[in-house]
């Protein structure tokens, strides 16, 4: 079904990690991302890892979520293994083989630098509502207002488009239903008559579409809706004790990674 | 003709999830040829749902779906093909039109069927005059239409197809007064002259109470009351439990009661109401 897709989905919950700023946790995405790209050797590597399952048991998310949303990254992390084995140079496993302990090492590395930079992302998304999400975007960009970046548009924008994943999918839904009831076929036939098949699918959707964004628009301006221009939050995001000690402990990570690395570790 | 037998009919959303859901459960019925079946229920008793397998478009999670004796589910082919005898028509149709004109729009039903040019064309001139839609708007696009004639225009894209049985979810919602009795008053005359099976979900039971041969309610999934709607209408607090309301008649034929005037039989009808509270008062009507 078109529903089960999982898009950055969201997981409620009440845990520290659920209620940490949003912004906290986006710098924290960044330091982790950057400290994951300085590991070189293995004690760094397993520094990150630690790192990560100690998130994952705060924030009460299961392995098999993680995993689960894995599944469509596992043909490029098994490329991405294959090409690292094959092609280093270095000391064979068994005389004459291509395969070396060196692409062996490599390709583990990477493997593991790949899962764990989407498992980092996904724990952002799974603890992060989009709303919060997107509210903590436009803080950190605030800056950015100085050289005339439209930052609150930009981020209404995400939110709207966010939002209205869901209704799109139910809509598709619909209107496959309704054109299979006047004997549309989605499922046989060539690759252009497939694709032919989809325009009476694509036309009703962008129609609707359209006609939903003028309606969102006019409900908008009859809130008074004028850009982000003097705008007040009824959710003002505030700085806890907890952020700074996350934040602290971010910044830690990256550090000893940092200095593993010096040490060649 | 066709006759509808449902049998023991199971449906499950998400089946095996945490967000499990019985939709239907354990329904068996049977809809004869030619009847005018109005189906009620409020939001999510599980009636979409149920017209939704009348038409393959859903698969049972159990039971079987028959249609003169054969199931519908048996392979790919009847799956596919039981769309041309049972025709469906969302709620909100308007919103699956999608050609350049309102004539290919009508014509894609019969199209799908691989029907020939001159007979597809007899078939949407036929299918337009049934719900009363202008020859001159053929050419023109569906999207410049009135909301009511771009409802009509895509019941013409189902009726297209001559369905032997036609069900219509909702067919009136949204309209005006005079837009809902037009629409109401097409499919009348649809299947007087066609002599299909008509099953129609409605909301509003002064339509079902006028139009409706056999009425069946909808509570939770399961069949709460199925008879004509002179048995389904006498037992108005029954209905109102379930959260439906009654026709006007019949409301108001309740509170006279209630205030102690003894009117007789079942009344759904402005003109029973009439003649029930003129015998009560021994006036004779002119």
């Amino acid at each position: 079904m078109l529903k089960d897709i999982t898009l950055g989905q969201y997981f409620p919950g009440d845990t520290v990690a659920h209620r940490l700023d949003p912004r906290t946790k986006l710098i924290l995405v960044f330091l982790y991302i950057v400290a994951l790209f300085q590991a070189k050797g293995w004690v760094g590597y397993g520094l990150v890892l630690l790192a990560t399952v100690v998130c994952m048991a705060v924030s009460h998310i299961s392995p098999k979520n993680i995993f689960k949303g894995l599944k469509p990254m596992l043909f490029i992390i098994a490329l991405t293994a294959a090409l690292n084995i094959f092609y280093t140079q270095g000391t064979p496993i068994v005389e004459g083989w291509i395969i070396t302990w060196e692409g062996l090492e490599r390709a583990v590395k990477m493997m593991l630098r790949i899962t764990l930079l989407i498992a980092g992302t996904f724990l952002l998304t799974y603890t992060t509502s989009p709303m919060a999400l997107t509210d903590g975007l436009e803080l950190l960009m605030n800056p950015l207002k100085k050289v005339h970046v439209p930052v609150h548009e930009i981020t209404i924008m995400m939110s709207m488009a966010l939002r209205f994943i869901p209704t799109l999918i139910e809509e598709t839904d619909k209107i496959m239903s309704a054109q299979k009831a006047r004997g549309a076929d989605f499922e046989n036939g060539s690759l252009i008559q497939r694709a032919k098949a989809l325009l009476p699918i694509l036309v009703p959707l962008f129609v609707s579409a359209f006609r939903r964004a003028d309606e969102l628009a006019v409900a908008m301006e009859s809130r008074c809706y004028h850009g982000g221009e003097g705008r007040t939050r009824m959710k003002q995001l505030k700085m806890a004790a907890r952020d700074w000690i996350a934040l602290a402990l971010g910044l830690l990570l990256l550090a000893a990674v940092i200095v593993l690395k010096h040490f060649g570790l | 003709m066709s006759v509808i037998t449902v049998e023991n009919l199971r449906h499950t959303y998400s089946a095996g999830t945490p967000f499990e859901k019985v939709a239907i459960d354990d329904i068996s019925l049977s809809i004869p040829a030619g009847q005018f079946v109005g189906l009620l229920g409020h939001t999510g008793s599980g009636k979409s749902t149920f017209i939704q397998h009348l038409n393959a478009l859903l698969q049972p999670t159990s039971g079987r779906v028959l249609l003169d004796g054969e199931d519908i589910n048996k392979d790919k082919k009847t799956r596919h093909d039981v769309k041309w005898k049972v025709g469906l028509v969302f709620q909100y149709p308007e919103y699956q039109l999608f050609e350049e004109t309102v004539f290919a729009d009508i014509a894609f039903g019969p199209k799908n069927m691989g029907l020939k040019k001159e007979e597809i064309e007899e078939r949407v001139r036929e299918a337009a005059g049934f719900v009363g839609v202008k020859e001159e708007l053929f050419e023109r696009s569906p999207l410049e239409l009135s909301g009511g004639q771009k409802r009509r225009v895509a019941i013409a894209g189902v009726v297209a197809m001559r369905p032997e049985v036609l069900i219509l979810d909702e067919p009136t919602a949204g309209l005006d007064p005079a837009g809902s009795r037009k629409i109401m008053n097409n499919i009348c005359r649809y299947r007087e002259q066609s002599g299909a099976t008509v099953i129609i979900v409605s909301h509003n039971m002064d339509d079902a109470a006028r139009l409706a041969e056999r009425l069946i309610v909808f509570d939770h999934g399961h069949v709460a009351m199925d008879g004509t709607p002179e048995e389904v209408f006498s037992r108005p607090q029954e209905l109102i439990n379930i959260g439906l309301s009654v026709p006007q008649s019949t409301a108001i034929a309740m509170a006279l009661r209630e205030k102690g005037m003894p009117l007789e039989g079942s009344v759904f009808t402005h003109e029973q109401l009439l003649k029930a509270v003129a015998k009560a008062k021994g006036v004779a009507l002119c």
